[in-house]
């Protein structure tokens, strides 16, 4: 099977990027290389093209509570304009996808979802819809850019008459932008930073590449690729989806109990996490920081020679130059300043439990 | 970037070249481009006996971990202490700065038995 492109491929080439087969799609790894990429976007501006992900839309008297049944944090506190992120489980509490949910008003939700889930999630809600909202997946739809950074806002407001200095974090608005009607901009992202993610129609990406990026001339703008985008989440310890969350770990083991509303009413695999809550849950995810070695994922960490857990992600963090990590470890070693030790490659290098992020937006 | 002709070359893409009695080792300007920004470097100890395709050192880049075979047998006799600091180098000069390890060989003459560096592009598809 062929790789799939976004959009903005024929630009990625012009634009000399390594381009890898990233769960099936074509995508940029890197363009300059993700350690420039990387400070880039810490400090000035960076573009992603993330139209691999995917959106579904909720319509109907009952879109609210269908949306609200399927996900973990709670909908019904949505105003207008709102986006929530959230994890979404099957009925064990596993992890099916990590989404973000807009509220585009009383009857009508958009949800983004993580490329390489694209058809799983959109099955399991058609699968999963007892009160018969009306959905329609989108992702082909829509192409998508991420701008991130401290100058993400100054940029886009070049481009558009909308006023991004109302938009706050996790809220979002609609109109033109750079000429073309129907973009949604919501102020959310992948990185720490701040900044925006811009939905488009996918015929106009053309004309929104070019003009984000001779807007982006003055700002110091860079393109970024996936390597980057992975330092840059990792740095937040965000989770990425099939690395560090999965379709067998749940949010309480997750760190993601922030966003897992067990009062709000019933939603799939609240039982199972209320089981799991009852019985104490056995591990949980931390960061890590690894002395003189770069902790890789599946690599085992030890404590007193005992196998207590795994890493999930691990690299070295390009803002401090600590290696750092994210790992599954046995709950009672999971506080911060717990000391532990990383099999890396049959040598134990030192590892203690930090408090995360690993890194803080200095503005 | 073409290849030194006065450099032998292995298949899993280090370079080596004799001077001064040693052989010095590094990897190619093509292994440093696939792997990207290069970030930690694990060398061998001096004094230790290696053979003609051990594992004996390991690059790391963001992304990934790439280990090091030696493409000469004999004792280790020093490594680029630069390289703690500044790993970058392997980057920016492969073949001169960038270098990792050196080697007192058993047979210099083992060397004849790598590609040269007309047969080195064409295996790394230059």
């Amino acid at each position: 099977m062929s790789l799939r492109r976004t959009p903005f491929h024929a630009f990625h080439r012009e634009a000399g990027a390594r381009l890898i087969d990233f769960g099936g799609w074509e995508m940029p790894v890197q363009y300059q290389g993700i350690l420039e990429e990387h400070r880039a976007c810490r400090s000035a501006v960076g573009l992603f093209d993330v139209s691999h992900m995917g959106e579904v839309r909720f319509r109907g008297p009952e879109a609210l509570a269908a949306v609200q049944l399927l996900v973990t944090n709670d909908v019904s506190k949505l105003k207008d304009n709102q986006a929530l992120y959230t994890a979404m489980c099957n009925e064990q509490g596993g992890i099916v996808d990590d989404l973000i949910v807009y509220r585009f008003g009383p009857e009508e939700v958009m949800i983004c979802v993580n490329a390489a889930n694209r058809a799983k999630d959109y099955g399991w809600m058609v699968a999963h819809n007892p009160l018969g909202a009306t959905l329609s997946n989108e992702s082909d739809v829509w192409g998508q850019l991420a701008i991130q950074g401290r100058h993400a806002a100054a940029l886009l407001q070049t481009l558009t008459a909308l006023d991004l200095a109302s938009v706050k974090t996790y809220w979002f608005t609609q109109g033109t932008v750079a000429g073309i009607e129907g973009c949604i901009l919501a102020r959310t992202g992948y990185t720490g930073e701040d900044g925006f993610e811009l939905f488009l129609p996918a015929g106009a990406a053309d004309v929104l590449w070019e003009a984000v990026h001779r807007a982006g001339a003055t700002f110091g703008l860079s393109n970024i690729g996936l390597g980057a985008r992975d330092t840059l989440r990792l740095e937040m310890k965000y989770s990425l989806y099939g690395n560090d969350i999965s379709d067998t770990t749940s949010p309480l083991e997750a760190g993601l109990g922030w966003v897992t509303k067990l009062d709000k009413g019933d939603f799939i695999g609240r039982d199972a996490i209320l089981a799991q809550r009852a019985a104490g849950i056995t591990r949980r995810l931390v960061g890590i920081e690894v002395e003189g070695r770069i902790a890789r994922p599946h690599m085992a960490i030890l404590h007193d020679g005992a196998v207590v857990g795994e890493v999930t992600s691990g690299s070295q963090s390009p803002s401090t130059g600590k290696n750092i990590a994210i790992a599954y470890v046995s709950a009672p070693l999971a506080a911060p300043g717990t000391e532990l030790s990383v099999d890396v490659r049959g040598k134990a290098a030192r590892a203690t439990v930090v408090k995360t992020p690993f890194y803080t937006r200095p503005y | 970037m073409k290849s030194p002709a006065s450099y032998r070359y292995a298949s899993s893409h280090e370079w080596a070249v004799a001077s001064d009695g040693e052989v010095r080792v590094g990897i190619t300007y093509h292994a440093q481009d696939q792997l990207g920004d290069i970030v930690h470097v694990e060398l061998p100890m001096v004094g230790r006996k290696v053979k003609k395709g051990e594992s004996v050192a390991e690059v790391e880049s963001v992304k990934a971990v790439s280990e090091i075979y030696s493409p000469i047998s004999g004792l280790i006799s020093g490594v680029n202490a630069a390289l703690a600091g500044s790993p970058e180098l392997i980057n920016k000069e492969p073949y001169t700065h960038g270098w990792l390890f050196a080697v007192a060989p058993d047979d210099v003459s083992e060397l004849t038995g790598l590609m040269d560096a007309a047969a080195y592009d064409t295996h790394a598809g230059h």
